[in-house]
């Protein structure tokens, strides 16, 4: 295995990892134990070259650029930390997010920010199909287009779409949130179309805002759930 | 006269004439399944695994040592019942006094004073106990001291704290008693609590996904695993579990995808609520799913490498010491601690030791003591399968934990016993050589000879006197 070879960045307490020499398991230790014991709170990470679960698992107030295109389960199950990758993510980025802010600068694969917490993740390009599946509670910007099945059973938290949606958007939604710009494809089963309200347009601006996106909210639409699936058994005892 | 002669004497017909056989086809059973459908235009919904007769351990004798073999005395003579799991990769394995262990049941299905219950009697017992759908509750984190994390489709209550203060995570794919199904909460479950665990609002019946949002396929499941690693350092066993199905080549791709432990749960799984439909018929026996499972292992030479759970219908020790002897490392039991715990019993506890009857409201529920699988509906009459504030009173942690505390120990016992009478000093040293089948299809499942007979179907036969 390669051993940790590290040297300090410009800043003072910050530390670069280049993956081409380190390997990601003795990066991911450092986030997670050795930065916080060194006060260390900016990291940069070079040359992913696809690696899965970089920056995965931090639990603290740290900064983590990483340059160039990541694997699978980007920043996973992340608290606090702000991670941005200026690159591409593959499937799963921010998948179970808590707190902070993941950005991708680039595109991200499917399932993007699946089952996510808390926290806000932002894609400045496209979202692949299942964009926001399972969401409870985290917000999602994406800067382009999702693709189909977006937000499957996303169950609480916001969804900001600045492009267009595929088929299936908002299927068996629970109490989750979408606001779109474009056009959708088709809506899932229980998704609909509802007015915006004032508080509508103050989540759509604020969550861009946070994206640092520069869209009017009044271009947006709201999609939300019908809640004919939440009692599966309605018709139940109803014997004739 | 025979009653239906009788009947039919009554009745004013010829005497020989049988007037009241039931239909094999359209038994009452099925008639009343039918007429169900048609009143309701729903399937039903129950708690409990499978009630058809399947082949299972029950078809399976030991051989106990005599000329051939020498048994121990069976109080001097120690057996170790030690085992451990997640050799594999992880930093820091399980260790278990006992190779049985407390399978996963959701907080939410079963109340927070049953968990915690489970979580005492597991710790008094040195083994493990296990999460279920709807997250780790402070209860059963605070009463267990090796608690398994589950991480199911669902991913309720899933958070990056509860995988750190784990001992194991347990990657779910499937159930025994519905492979391919998603769970169910009904709605009179979700109760306030048991709600913002699952971010969901509160009395909405709860449907949980049956793929994980975030991974698809066994190629993916590989890099599942690892992020699972990287985020604990490589420090805990990575369990997955599947629902007994096509378990040859399942188990082959749980080792492939980087498993330490592999729990193979059979259709005999219990359920809290799962369409009756998918308990019946999905999924095959236990007893199939282990021989399979070993096969497997078996192929890849893996075995004593990757470790075998298994579960589904574990009921004594003598089940127990079957399953180890067929190849599995230890079994998981959820339905059993049920049981243990008062489940179909006639009375419940109260803090005092006095009984209070229960009958009446099994009564209300349609049922009675024996017969209940009503725990979908919320009202379990002994206080288990509840959320409700009242009920749940039913069940006194302390007096749940010895009892459960007993059955474990009773099933090591009995396991240990049935060790030393085949001549083991180590209940991991049972093998398929102890074990003959009373019944061809038991015989053909398990891959052991017909009592008696050096037959095991499907394997070619040794000629005579060999
Ligand atoms: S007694 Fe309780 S736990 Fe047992 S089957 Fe009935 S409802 Fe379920």
């Amino acid at each position: 295995m390669a051993r940790v070879t590290t040297k300090p960045a410009s800043a003072g307490n910050s530390r670069e990892f280049d993956l081409a020499n380190v390997a990601l398991r003795e990066v991911n230790r450092f986030l997670h134990q050795d930065a916080a014991n060194e006060g260390v709170a900016q990291v940069r990470v070079l040359n992913p070259d696809g690696a899965h679960s970089v920056a995965c698992g931090l639990n603290a107030e740290l900064e983590v650029e990483v340059d160039g295109n990541v694997g699978y389960y980007l920043a996973g199950m992340n608290k606090l930390a702000r991670v941005t990758v200026n690159g591409n993510a593959g499937p799963g980025a921010a998948e179970n997010m808590m707190s902070g802010l993941v950005r991708v600068r680039g595109y991200a694969s499917t399932g993007a920010g699946a089952s996510a917490h808390g926290g806000c993740l932002v894609i400045e390009g496209d979202a692949s199909l299942r964009c926001g599946i399972s969401l409870k509670g985290g917000d999602i910007v994406v800067g382009g287009s999702v693709g189909s099945f977006s937000a499957f059973m996303a169950q609480a938290g916001r969804i900001v779409i600045c492009g267009d949606a595929g088929d299936a958007l908002g299927d068996s939604l629970y109490e989750a949130v979408i606001y779109i710009r474009g056009d959708v494809r088709s809506l899932g089963a229980d998704a609909r179309f509802e007015p915006m309200t004032d508080q509508d347009l103050a989540a759509v601006k604020e969550l861009l805002t946070t994206a640092g996106f520069k869209h009017a909210p009044g271009e947006f639409r709201r999609i939300a759930s019908a809640k004919s699936l939440y009692h599966w058994n309605a018709d139940a005892n109803q014997e004739y | 006269m025979a009653a239906h002669q009788a009947d039919a004497a009554a009745a004013g017909a010829p005497p020989h004439r049988l007037r009241t056989e039931e239909s094999w086809g359209y038994d009452r059973r099925n008639i009343d399944y039918i007429q169900h459908a048609a009143a309701t235009g729903l399937y039903e919904i129950r708690g409990m695994g499978a009630k058809r007769h399947l082949p299972h351990f029950d078809d399976l004798l030991f051989l106990g040592a005599s000329l051939s073999r020498y048994p121990l005395e069976g109080y001097r003579e120690r057996c170790s019942t030690r085992t451990i799991l997640g050799t594999r990769y992880a930093k820091r394995p399980i260790e278990l006094a006992m190779p049985i262990t407390i399978a996963g049941m959701s907080f939410g299905s079963l109340s927070a004073r049953v968990k915690e219950a489970l979580g005492r009697a597991a710790t008094e017992a040195g083994t493990s106990t296990t999460t279920g759908d709807g997250g780790m509750t402070e209860e059963e984190r605070r009463s267990s001291k090796t608690l398994v994390y589950q991480c199911l489709p669902s991913r309720y209550g899933f958070n990056p704290d509860d995988v750190r203060r784990a001992d194991a995570i347990e990657i779910v794919i499937g159930q025994g008693a519905k492979p391919g199904g998603g769970g169910m909460l009904l709605g009179q479950k979700v109760n306030p609590r048991v709600a913002a665990m699952r971010t969901l609002p509160a009395g909405i019946d709860q449907r949980s996904a049956c793929r994980h949002p975030d991974w698809t396929g066994p190629d993916d499941l590989v890099i599942k695993i690892q992020e699972l690693r990287e985020i604990t350092d490589w420090e805990k066993p990575i369990y997955v579990k599947i629902g007994a199905t096509r378990v040859f080549n399942d188990v082959k791709l749980c080792v492939h995808a980087g498993a330490d432990v592999i729990v193979v749960d059979g259709m005999q799984g219990g359920t809290a609520a799962t369409q009756t439909v998918f308990i019946e018929h999905i999924g095959i026996p236990t007893l199939a799913a282990v021989r399979q499972a070993v096969d497997a292992l078996e192929d890849l030479n893996m075995r004593g490498k990757v470790q075998l759970v298994v579960s589904g219908g574990i009921r004594s020790g003598a089940d127990i010491a079957k399953a180890l002897a067929m190849g599995a490392d230890a079994v998981a039991i959820g339905q059993g601690m049920l049981v243990a715990l008062g489940c179909n019993s006639e009375s419940w506890v109260r803090p005092d030791g006095r009984h209070v009857s229960a009958v009446a409201d099994y009564a209300t529920l349609g049922t009675a003591p024996g017969y209940c699988h009503h725990c979908h509906t919320g009202r379990c009459p002994v206080g288990l399968t509840t959320q409700d504030a009242a009920l749940e009173l039913r069940l006194e942690p302390a007096i749940g934990a010895r009892r459960v505390r007993n059955y474990l120990k009773t099933l090591n016992m009995e396991l240990a016993t049935v060790a030393r009478a085949c001549g083991k000093q180590d209940v991991h040293h049972l093998e398929k050589e102890d074990l003959v089948a009373l019944t061809v299809e038991a015989a053909a499942m398990a891959g052991v000879p017909l009592a008696g007979t050096s037959w095991i179907p499907g394997v070619a036969r040794r000629p005579e006197g060999d």
